[in-house]
């Protein structure tokens, strides 16, 4: 998942045409001031910490201003601020609009539908989960034909708009539409859209874009997810790779495969902290850097299970064998194994040899790698 | 017949050159598929693995009488590679595929379903009736022939159940992994159906994990419609919220898509659910035992 910050998921807005305050960003207090001294942010201005996680006009990362001086300040008290673990680095600062009702508008995949999905709902400006499912409306849109007009006037209706807000409303979602295609996009929320006179504002902006979709879309790639250095250097190496509190690292292929092994290691008192998803390979240079990737993060003890397909069980046993052989003597840890499927005779015999604990049942080795955890020092 | 695939099926590798595409036409045709020919354009006219390989998948067809595709084209190209097999009359295209964006998915779902195509996957291990045929990924090894039906949306995971079953001494009909995509071309409530009229399943192993609701929407089926007993696994209970997992269908969405409510909605549905991979072939023994059956 790409999250786009909101004033980025603003500049995709505009250019659809999506109707935005006037605003601009910020990077330090100095140019805060700057922006509402200049005009180029009109006053009364209302200044936003930029940053991923909602409620943040509660968390006290959003405030109002009314002179160049308080800008500033406000300016000076969100910079900075660590909010829901995320620091502050970027202000968005824009015109506070006389308001109208606020409402909401997203479009995102409906999965069991395989439909793209458009929900509107006259209770904007409040987390969407929170509003009763009878004020929310969904309606499934056919990619074929696209948006169509009867499904605009439906959202009008919902929304209680009519006349020029209503024709405004046509074009924001023919805009939306436009956007949540073009752009690849796995949500496109407004919440809130705000009544602005006789139009349409859209006060914030939630744009995700879709993993698998980022070879179209160069100009995301210097995003960074909330992923930890190491989660990052395992994206670049197309390993999948989870790192949380734990003290047992888990190589698995495939995810649910992973999944279930965590699942075993919980059953018997473990506490899995690291897993890494080597999918399908037959490189065993692939097994070997999963393996050194994971000897960063400091398990206590590592549990390899692999159910080899297109992932031979001797590659995945020699890769390790040669990772093993790079890691200094003080950083290394027991390594319980299980490896089943093509060639595992082959594999089981090259660890073995290797002094690793290799055991066919499941079970078994899963309660072999929790005792060794609880051993290791 | 076995479901949606038999001996008479006969299989076109779309991508058959790279490395993958040749790979599986070699273990597909030890399983005893007729993989009669291969599609790469610029390639045709040259052989792998003894198949003839074409430039399209037309002239395949033309040629061949082609009636099922195994698509491993990478996912920027892979959308028109489906589409042009649906164009060239393929009814049954199964998607090894990872990573199709799922804007192109959907156009290829509607696409097809429009024109009559069944898409299996993508980003999913193929389908498998051992004895029969096999087109996709499985590996050989895992299967023995049965009256065990499997339906699962993992890869691996799948491999390591169907070699349990083997392993306990039972057999599989057919096998089907969906593919863990946000959107696939056959789910569960896709496949029960064929499960139910197949004469040679007599019971359904049921593979699902976290996120979406394909497992719950499955199982509302299974309580109205479907008539053999049903054992299935989730993974992921003890799966952190939030945290991707590997694939975009792993992600715990709120209230639905997490293990217990697909557990509960299983259980509700009368299906036996096992705790742990390595149960579920226990729990298909002493059902057929009560079938009286093995």
């Amino acid at each position: 998942m790409v999250k786009l910050a909101e004033w980025r998921g603003k500049e995709v807005f505009r250019k659809y045409g999506v109707p935005l305050p006037r605003g601009a960003v910020a990077r330090s207090a100095e140019e805060a001031e700057a922006l509402v001294r200049s005009g180029q942010v009109p006053l009364p201005c209302v200044v936003k910490a930029q940053v991923l996680a909602g409620g943040r006009g509660k968390g006290g990362a959003v405030k109002f201003a009314e002179t160049p001086e308080k800008a500033r300040a406000a300016a000076t008290s969100i910079l900075g601020l660590e909010f829901k673990g995320e620091k502050v680095k970027e202000l968005l600062l824009e015109e506070k609009l006389a308001l109208g009702r606020e409402l909401y508008l997203s479009i995102t995949l409906d999965r069991a539908r395989r439909l793209p999905i458009l929900i509107a709902s006259g209770r904007g400006g409040v987390e969407i989960e929170s509003v009763d499912d009878t004020e929310i409306d969904r309606q499934p849109v056919d990619p074929f034909p696209g948006l169509t007009s009867y499904e605009k006037r439906r959202a009008a209706h919902v929304l209680g708009l009519s006349g020029e807000t209503a024709k405004a409303l046509d074009r924001l979602l023919d805009a939306l539409w436009k956007a949540f295609n073009a752009e690849d996009a796995e949500l496109i929320e407004i919440n809130p859209l705000a009544i602005v006179g006789n139009g349409l504002v859209a006060l914030d902006a939630k744009v995700i874009i879709e993993d698998d979709a980022a070879f179209r879309h160069p100009e995301y790639a210097d995003i960074r997810d909330d992923r930890t250095p190491l989660e990052e250097i395992a994206r670049e190496k197309e390993i999948a790779f989870v790192q949380l509190d734990g003290n047992i690292g888990v190589i698995a292929n495939g995810a649910g495969l992973t999944m279930a092994t965590l699942d075993v290691l919980k059953e018997f008192g473990g506490n899995p902290g690291v897993f890494l998803d080597l999918g399908g390979t037959d490189d065993p240079k692939k097994v070997t850097e999963a393996f050194l990737l994971m000897a960063q993060a400091k398990p206590k003890v590592v549990f390899l299970n692999i159910f080899g397909g297109v992932t031979k069980c001797d590659t995945v046993a020699n890769g390790l064998v040669a990772a093993m052989q790079q890691v200094p003597p003080s950083d290394r840890f027991p390594l319980v194994a299980r490896i089943r499927g093509n060639n595992e005779k082959e594999g089981t015999e090259i660890l073995r040899a290797a002094g690793v604990v290799a055991v066919p049942s499941l079970k078994e080795s899963a309660q072999a790698a929790v005792a060794a955890a609880g051993r290791s020092p | 017949m076995s479901v949606l695939i038999d001996r008479d099926t006969r299989v076109l590798v779309q991508g058959i050159t790279g490395h993958q595409g040749t790979t599986h036409t070699r273990q597909m045709k030890a399983f005893g598929t007729q993989v009669v020919a291969g599609v790469t354009p610029g390639k045709g006219g040259s052989e792998v693995e003894g198949v003839p390989v074409f430039d399209s998948v037309r002239e395949a067809v033309e040629r061949t009488q082609a009636n099922a595709s195994c698509i491993f084209v990478p996912a920027p190209w892979a959308k028109d590679a489906l589409i042009e097999a649906v164009d060239a009359g393929i009814r049954l295209c199964t998607v090894v595929t990872e990573h199709i964006p799922f804007h192109d998915m959907l156009v290829m779902y509607h696409y097809a379903r429009g024109k009559g195509t069944r898409i299996i996957g993508p980003n999913c291990p193929g389908i498998a009736a051992p004895g029969k045929s096999k087109i996709g990924i499985i590996p050989n090894l895992v299967f023995r022939p049965g009256r065990v039906g499997v339906i699962s949306r993992s890869g691996t995971l799948t491999y390591e159940i169907v070699n349990g079953i083997k392993e306990h001494g039972l057999g599989q009909s057919t096998c089907i992994g969906l593919g863990g995509d946000p959107v696939v071309g056959t789910s569960f409530v896709d496949a029960l159906p064929l499960f139910e009229a197949d004469p040679e399943t007599d019971l359904l192993v049921m593979v699902g994990e976290i996120g979406g609701t394909a497992e719950e929407d499955g199982a509302e089926y299974i309580k109205h419609h479907f008539t053999k007993p049903v054992v299935a696994y989730i993974a992921g209970r003890s799966a952190p919220p939030g945290k991707r997992m590997g694939h975009a269908g792993a992600i715990i969405t709120r209230g639905k898509g997490t293990a217990e409510t697909k557990v509960a909605a299983l259980e509700a549905a009368g299906a036996r659910v096992a705790r742990f991979p390595y149960e579920v072939p226990d729990l298909v023994a002493e059902v057929l035992a009560t079938l009286g059956r093995r």
